[in-house]
């Protein structure tokens, strides 16, 4: 009886999921008493930052690649997009910073680290193809100075920085949906693992518990 | 080793917490932080607005430094031009840069091919209409040896760049030479780009529609009216230019380890820059992204102690 229930994939599926992550560990309205610092606030901040920058994008991308040029609406949501960007990343850095002089990686915690700089390396090519896609003189220079780094590494052959069409596609597509499903797939992480407690002073040696 | 049996690493591991929790709400957190990031987005942007300084032209190019228009085209046609000695992925006429005797480049190949001399120059001057100077010119340039051509083009790019170059109306004004046809054809390719058309022709010689400006972006970069708008905006390379942003606006400021490589002497002179400047921060994202195990690295944030800051309360209540 129990081996034809194990069998049924869609409730080990459930099963899998709701162990990983029951209802009170995904929205938890606790947390161990060390969380307590404003360095706790800048994963949150970076998450609202890249909120911030889709939902300028969407208008943009609504409107069409050129239309900023010739509207003052336009270019009020291009400074927005523009400006949220700068916060996300100083967001970001600060976030990495903080989780780095944390050791945040301790107890399990090595793939949260990484997933984390894989959204940072992914967040800047989002943002170089950005620098691509404005259609005007600073599109023009960066694509032409960014072209010979490209080449260098034999990427250019399939990733043209000169082709507008193609940059476009990674800036508003690809890149975005990359960028997202690594912070998902971080902010789980975290979620899973719970917050990581404080070095113990004493610095005993003691057996890992598990 | 099992993980149960393996010996605590306080760089690595944790002891499971078991003390005190205390009341926290991740969705208010959250909405405010939307609050205030979505204030601060709408404050700046009022302030600083953003910089968009409009594309420039082909035609601009050819009206304001006539002379840098018709040189950059004739080495082009001599083969001394950025573009024409490129090699990948744009042609074979080099190896791209190299490291340790292997450059990717080559290996990846030659994928958007550019005939420099005929995709910036011939081509566009042939397809004009109606005019029988420049089909004539052409038709000479093309039934000539590869040798004459190359004789008549280095002419011509010598006379053009010498102190007796002069304009009168837009038009370029060489010395008297053995030009063959190249300094007609050049003429007529000034002429065109003056008029706009070469803009059009450039983009539209592959198709109706066209999303890809690989050519025209390739033949303005290789003349100097590019570089030195971009070098007013402080935004060359080796003007930490690469974080830069017209105007002075905040650009990509996260490129900074990136762009400082560029400024080392031995790699802010060396031919294959490009490639170690990017091995070198790969190798630097590496080290960043395993930092968790390696020794040593993962333990500068317990010997700095910036930690006993951060949770400087939890120490206080212990
Ligand atoms: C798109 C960018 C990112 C977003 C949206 C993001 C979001 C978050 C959030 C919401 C948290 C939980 C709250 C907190 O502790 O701050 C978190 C935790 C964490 N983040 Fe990020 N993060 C990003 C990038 C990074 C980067 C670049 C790193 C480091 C290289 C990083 C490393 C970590 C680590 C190790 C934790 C676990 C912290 C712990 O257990 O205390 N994250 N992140």
């Amino acid at each position: 009886m129990t081996t034809a229930t194990d069998k049924n994939w869609t409730r080990s599926l459930r099963k899998a999921g709701e162990s990983a992550f029951p209802p009170e560990r995904l929205l938890p309205d606790t947390q161990p008493s060390y969380v307590a610092s404003w360095i706790y606030v800048f994963g949150a901040l970076t998450m609202a930052a890249l909120g911030v920058v889709t939902a300028t994008g969407l208008v943009l991308a609504v409107m069409g690649p050129t239309w900023w040029h010739h509207s003052s609406t336009g270019h009020f949501i291009n400074s927005m997009h523009l400006w949220s960007v700068e916060l996300f990343f100083f967001a970001m850095v600060v976030h990495l910073w903080g989780k780095f002089f944390m050791a945040a990686w301790r107890g399990n915690r090595a793939l949260t680290w990484i997933t984390g700089v894989v959204s940072f390396v992914v967040s800047i090519g989002t943002a170089f193809t950005g620098y691509l896609s404005q259609t005007n003189f600073d599109s023009q220079w960066i694509a032409t100075q960014a072209k010979d780094g490209i080449n260098s590494t034999g990427g250019g052959a399939v990733f043209n920085v000169l082709n507008f069409g193609q940059m476009l596609m990674w800036h508003i597509t690809l890149l975005p949906i990359g960028v997202g499903a690594i912070v998902v797939f971080h902010v789980l992480l975290v979620r899973r693992r719970g917050v990581v407690p404080p070095f113990e002073l004493s610095g005993a040696k003691e057996e890992v518990a598990q | 080793m099992t993980k149960s049996s393996r010996r605590f690493n306080i760089d690595r591991d944790v002891a499971p917490w078991t003390g005190a929790t205390r009341p926290y709400d991740i969705a208010k957190e959250v909405a405010i932080c939307f609050l205030v990031i979505g204030l601060l987005t709408v404050g700046l942007s009022v302030l600083f607005s953003s910089p968009d300084d409009p594309a420039v032209t082909l035609k601009q190019w050819a009206v304001s430094t006539p002379i840098d228009f018709a040189t950059t085209a004739a080495t082009e046609l001599d083969g001394t031009g950025g573009t024409a000695g490129y090699g990948p992925p744009y042609n074979t006429a080099a190896d791209g840069p190299m490291v340790l005797g292997i450059s990717p480049a080559k290996i990846a190949g030659v994928h958007i091919p550019v005939d420099a001399a005929k995709d910036f120059v011939l081509s566009p001057v042939a397809a004009l209409p109606e005019n029988p100077v420049a089909s004539q010119a052409i038709a000479t340039y093309e039934a000539a040896s590869v040798e004459q051509r190359q004789t008549w083009a280095a002419n011509y790019d010598a006379a053009v760049t010498a102190s007796t170059v002069t304009t009168a109306g837009g038009k370029v004004i060489v010395a008297p030479g053995d030009y063959g046809p190249v300094a007609t054809i050049v003429d007529q390719l000034v002429a065109m780009a003056q008029s706009g058309a070469l803009d059009t022709t450039m983009l539209t010689q592959q198709r109706f529609f066209s999303t890809d400006f690989t050519k025209p972006l390739l033949f303005i970069s290789d003349g100097s009216f590019l570089a030195n708008k971009a070098a007013i905006d402080h935004l060359q390379g080796d003007q930490w230019g690469m974080m830069n942003e017209t105007g002075s606006w905040p650009g990509q400021a996260w490129l900074w380890l990136y762009t400082m490589w560029y400024q080392v002497p031995g790699l802010s002179t060396s031919d294959n820059a490009d490639l170690q400047v990017f091995l070198i921060i790969i190798g630097l994202t590496l080290l960043l992204a395993f930092l968790p195990f390696i020794p040593g690295l993962r333990s500068i944030p317990r010997w700095t102690r910036v930690y006993k800051v951060i949770w400087k309360d939890h120490y206080r209540n212990m």
